[in-house]
């Protein structure tokens, strides 16, 4: 133990430059939330000055105020965004839960090959099968509806969650189902009421996964297969304004804000689990 | 041991919703692009079939330049993102004070809704008023405002960096983990016999994360190729399809033009670059897997 101390002890001049490099790194990764904040915070006028000035003289919130006019389906988008993510993330669960306990448990013939066609899935994005997808909505009649965001939207997402909830439970000891079986429980009795409670915080941390890819990549799907406003998710109904000639910039630089919130809460409250979850795939490969 | 019988009907049973609805979202679009490749399909009401006709189009030199732009465009991200990605999680793998909260604020561009994310680089890439013109106008770098997303070259690097910017969170975390999953008496038996912190880096950490780095390089490989959303909505394209790859080149015949079956087309061929590339990072996975593990 104590060689690992005096390893991981520094001598100023590593501790200036580690810190000088993580600044450099953070710099790079939260520039544009910095600098879309003071946008956010400063008033036109000064917005459209030159020279820049990077900080936000005589800044205020006036923004975050005015683009609730400005932007009429503001809180819809929002809402959108939410409920849309969340039907993505029940419905990944009802599908994915009970798929990967079948991949973790059950040694049948094709298992390995049906568990790759699966990952398979992760290399197409939605835009390489945007047309027959398009066709495919056009002819279940849900074009500018939500499902048509929301069934795509949960197809991309089942591949990561299956093989997330599969490495987790393939860690639950497998006597605990023979116990089970033992006893006379049936296999659908031993799924729900042993391996379900103890599998939780596994399916906890795939529920939050797919939530946050759900809202993150709410785009190319709601932007092709729906052209109602009110049915829009907040990235591309802030689209429509990003396009326009005209850009309030500080109002949508605001409402960018707001509308991120949300994730940035979940991130601060979830990260615990989120790290685990994200890099599980790494360690044990 | 074999397995019963029951056992496998109940596993197929808890496999079937999740089978179906891929089947249906993707297998079935996936058959449904190489038929539509080989018609005419478009909003009219008849469809014929044209065999061949939308591939010999696509082989015009035009198409050819989109094939390289996209190539190149996705080698640079991918090579940004990892020498990034590493050089991040080389410093939040440094045992410092305060590095759980460094590891958190790497996440946001990650996480955030991706479009968002690019709207703030859009403004930060404004010529007049962004950011990055104004910092090199005012640090004498340049004489007037530059508008990086108005010009071709400049166009091209910037929807780059915005892809890099999006993607290194995820490599940064990965390598971060791989980098803690070296038994740390490695690092104390080559410290006891003097060995420098560069060249335990350079010895020890380098060539053991290097099969985790290059798993990330084909992941990222494949989603790079698919990126979609960042060019379209800094550029869609432009200017003067400057920063026109692939899938973009694909959604602007499919989707703008209403020429599905040349949009399919196009489609197909993304289809068999992907499956190279995933062909390729199987084999290569495999091999690391298989070649050095106890």
């Amino acid at each position: 133990m104590k060689t690992s101390q005096m390893i991981a002890r520094y001598k100023w001049y590593e501790i200036v430059g580690i810190y000088a490099g993580i600044a450099i790194f953070l710099a790079f990764v939260l520039a544009p939330f910095i600098e879309g904040f003071l946008v956010s915070l400063k008033p036109l006028g000064l917005l459209f000055s030159s020279p820049y000035r990077f900080w936000p003289e005589n800044g205020s919130f006036r923004a975050y105020v005015t683009m609730w006019q400005s932007v009429p389906g503001f809180g819809w988008y929002i809402f959108n965004s939410f409920f849309i993510s969340s039907v993505v993330t029940v419905i990944v669960l009802v599908l994915v839960v009970p798929a990967a306990y079948a991949f973790a448990r059950f040694d049948f013939r094709g298992s390995g090959p049906l568990l790759g066609a699966f990952l398979a899935v992760n290399m197409f994005s939605g835009a390489v099968l945007l047309i027959p997808l398009f066709r495919l909505m056009r002819s279940f009649g849900v074009l500018n509806t939500y499902f048509a965001m929301i069934v795509p939207g949960v197809a991309f997402l089942i591949p990561s969650a299956i093989w997330l909830l599969r490495t987790y439970m393939m860690r639950i000891p497998r006597e605990l189902d023979e116990a089970a079986f033992v006893d006379g429980a049936s296999y659908f009795y031993t799924l729900r009421r042993v391996i379900l409670p103890i599998a939780m915080p596994g399916i906890t941390v795939v529920a939050i996964t797919t939530f946050i890819g759900a809202y993150a990549q709410q785009f190319i799907f709601a932007l092709t297969f729906n052209s109602k406003t009110e049915y829009m998710p907040l990235p591309v109904g802030l689209f429509a304004y990003f396009g326009r000639q005209e850009v309030v910039w500080n109002e949508l630089m605001a409402a960018s804000f707001v509308g991120i919130t949300p994730a940035m809460i979940l991130i601060f409250l979830m990260q615990r689990y989120l790290v685990a979850g994200l890099t599980a795939g790494a360690v044990k490969q | 041991m074999t397995v019963q019988r029951s056992a496998v009907v109940f596993a197929w049973i808890l496999l079937l919703p999740a089978v179906l609805y891929v089947a249906v979202i993707v297998a079935y679009p996936l058959v449904d692009t190489i038929i539509l490749s080989f018609t005419d399909a478009s909003l009219k009401k008849v469809t014929n079939w044209v065999g061949w006709a939308n591939y010999r189009k696509i082989f015009s030199p035009t198409f050819a330049e989109v094939i390289t732009r996209t190539f190149v465009w996705t080698f640079f991200s991918v090579l940004f993102k990892m020498i990034i990605g590493v050089f991040g999680a080389t410093m939040l793998n440094a045992a410092v004070p305060g590095r759980a909260l460094f590891r958190v604020l790497t996440m946001p561009p990650w996480i955030v809704p991706m479009a968002i994310g690019i709207f703030m680089w859009g403004w930060m890439y404004n010529g007049q008023f962004g950011m990055i013109s104004g910092v090199l106008q005012n640090m004498g770098a340049v004489d007037g405002p530059v508008a990086f997303l108005a010009y071709g070259s400049t166009a091209f690097w910037a929807t780059i960096i915005t892809d890099v910017w999006i993607g290194v969170p995820m490599v940064t975390l990965y390598m971060l983990a791989a980098m803690q999953a070296i038994p740390q008496d490695l690092y104390e038996a080559a410290w006891t016999d003097g060995a420098g912190r560069f060249y335990r880096f350079r010895r020890i950490t380098l060539p053991l994360i290097l099969p985790a780095l290059i798993t990330m390089s084909m992941l990222s490989l494949i989603a790079t190729f698919n990126s979609f959303d960042i060019i379209w909505i800094l550029t869609r394209g432009g200017p003067n399809g400057d920063t026109t790859t692939m899938i973009i080149d694909t959604y602007k015949t499919a989707i703008g033009s209403k020429k599905y079956g040349e949009g399919a087309a196009r489609a197909v061929l993304i289809c068999i670059f992907l499956s190279l590339f995933c062909l390729a990072y199987f084999r290569i996975t495999s091999r690391l897997t298989s070649g050095d593990r106890k």
